[in-house]
């Protein structure tokens, strides 16, 4: 019980310590990638301090106040359900497909405050932000049903521990691996499908109302976020890892890829963006689930 | 452990302020070209924790880049009670000070300070990337020490303010 409760302190904090050293990390990348010096590395940090320092915080409403907290919500919840270096939280009472509906929450969330805000451009920034989970869904659930087929269950720690001592899914499911990787970039929301927040067409969408603590919250979501989607990838492809270390270095480097192809691509419209991931993705994800299935 | 005074707080809070302000620059008249270079790679403002933001509710700091004709000057009182305190406003040229090349303008407000609380100018026409830079840098100090306080004064003269924009908004 005391384990219980000490675990469920700790994943939460070890999570956004995590995401946040990549979006610090992630400033200075780009920064050197634009030839540019960039901010100190504990800029993110001096951001949501400010934001939750600010002495106004106007809320348009119960729910616009609620969305933030929902969202986070949401993305702690996930947390549990991923299992990191051998500590498996709630990973034994729900499973993948669970995981998949609570990932949902935090999207969920911002669209409620975002509909609550009555601007315009947060309705049009959060319909591309449920559109664009509508095109990178369709090929994950592929995905998530190949692997589940390879390792016969749909347990998350069941799988990582089938992919011990490198037999990791990447190389026996080298196109599902691919897919994902592709479907995590988008579910993240860089370039070139950062058409959710594209702050030239829809002033940063969904959070064009928000400000002070509340867009604070939303940048905590943000390090959730990162956390969550790439700490599945790692666990579903890259086999997990045995302790927190060598799980950070995978996490780090599935990332670094990330960013390199986030600074040099431009932005997709809302409709190319599903064409896209209901087109090529899904295709080579549904050719990967005939090899599982043949095999 | 002693207690905290507000005192103290109230210092923590403008240390942490000053090193991430974001700003919404309403490109009024002809400053916007110089902005470009101050935020991307030659000038690079982003060392010091500064970032364009686009909306008025995220944004820190108004920048009122040049002239300010009475049209605009609704936009911007709009803009400005939209941003959440603490708030500062730089003026942006010459304009913003006298009115600049325009001083005998029917259409061209003359001194911002009138209609809205500026913390800060910058002279010239048009000022340097690095004039601007030292400027964000002097607004720094400014929030340290707790001087920058225009949306208090804001706060306490409304009805001055409010005034002077009947007086040409009618």
């Amino acid at each position: 019980m005391v384990k219980m409760i000490l675990i469920a302190i700790v994943a939460p904090l070890l999570a956004f310590s995590i995401g946040l050293s990549f979006m610090m990390i992630k400033r200075k990348v780009v920064a050197r990638i634009q030839r540019r010096y960039g901010p100190t590395i504990i800029q993110p940090i001096f951001d949501i301090m400010k934001l939750l320092l600010k002495e106004d915080n106007i809320s348009h409403g119960v729910i616009f106040s609620l969305g933030p907290i929902i969202a986070i919500a949401g993305s702690i919840l996930s947390v549990f359900f991923i299992p990191i270096a051998g500590l498996n939280m709630l990973t034994g009472s729900g499973d993948l497909i669970a995981l998949l509906y609570i990932m949902a929450i935090g999207s969920l969330g911002m669209a409620l405050g975002a509909g609550d805000s009555a601007n315009p451009n947060a309705s049009i920034g959060i319909s591309r932000a449920l559109t664009l989970m509508f095109g990178y869904d369709l090929p994950l659930v592929i995905i998530v049903i190949s692997v589940a087929l390879q390792y016969h269950t749909t347990d998350l720690s069941a799988i990582v521990a089938a992919q011990a001592n490198g037999h990791w899914a990447l190389w026996s499911l080298p196109l599902s691996a691919i897919v994902g990787f592709v479907v995590t970039y988008g579910a993240l929301g860089e370039h070139p499908f950062d058409i959710i927040t594209a702050p030239h067409e829809v002033a940063t969408g969904p959070m064009v109302e928000y400000g002070g603590k509340h867009l604070g919250f939303l940048m905590i979501n943000h390090a959730f976020h990162l956390y969550v989607e790439i700490a599945l990838f790692v666990d579903l492809f890259l086999g997990g890892a045995s302790n927190i270390f060598i799980f950070y270095i995978k996490m780090f480097a599935v990332f670094f890829i990330m960013m390199m192809f986030d600074e040099v691509l431009p932005r997709f419209k809302i409709d190319d963006a599903v064409r896209f991931f209901w087109k090529w993705p899904t295709v080579v994800a549904l050719i990967s689930l005939i090899i599982v299935l043949v095999k | 452990m002693e207690k905290m005074t507000e005192e103290q707080v109230k210092s923590i809070a403008n240390m942490l302020r000053k090193r991430s302000l974001w700003m919404i620059h309403y490109c009024t008249g002809c400053g916007a070209m110089e902005l470009p270079p101050t935020m991307t790679s030659r000038y690079d403002m982003e060392r010091f924790g500064l970032a364009p933001y686009v909306t008025s509710r995220q944004a820190d700091i108004l920048l009122i880049t040049g002239y300010l004709n009475v049209k605009t000057l609704r936009r911007v009182i709009t803009v400005y009670e939209q941003m959440l305190d603490p708030k500062y406003v730089i003026g942006f040229g010459s304009c913003t000070l006298n009115g600049g090349v325009y001083w005998d303008s029917y259409a061209v407000i003359k001194q911002l300070d009138r209609y809205i609380p500026a913390d800060l100018y910058i002279a010239g026409c048009m000022p340097r990337p690095e004039a601007v830079i030292s400027a964000f840098r002097h607004l720094m100090e400014l929030i340290d020490s707790g001087k920058a306080d225009g949306y208090k004064r804001y706060k306490r003269n409304l009805a001055y303010y409010k005034e002077n924009q009947r007086k040409v908004l009618g």
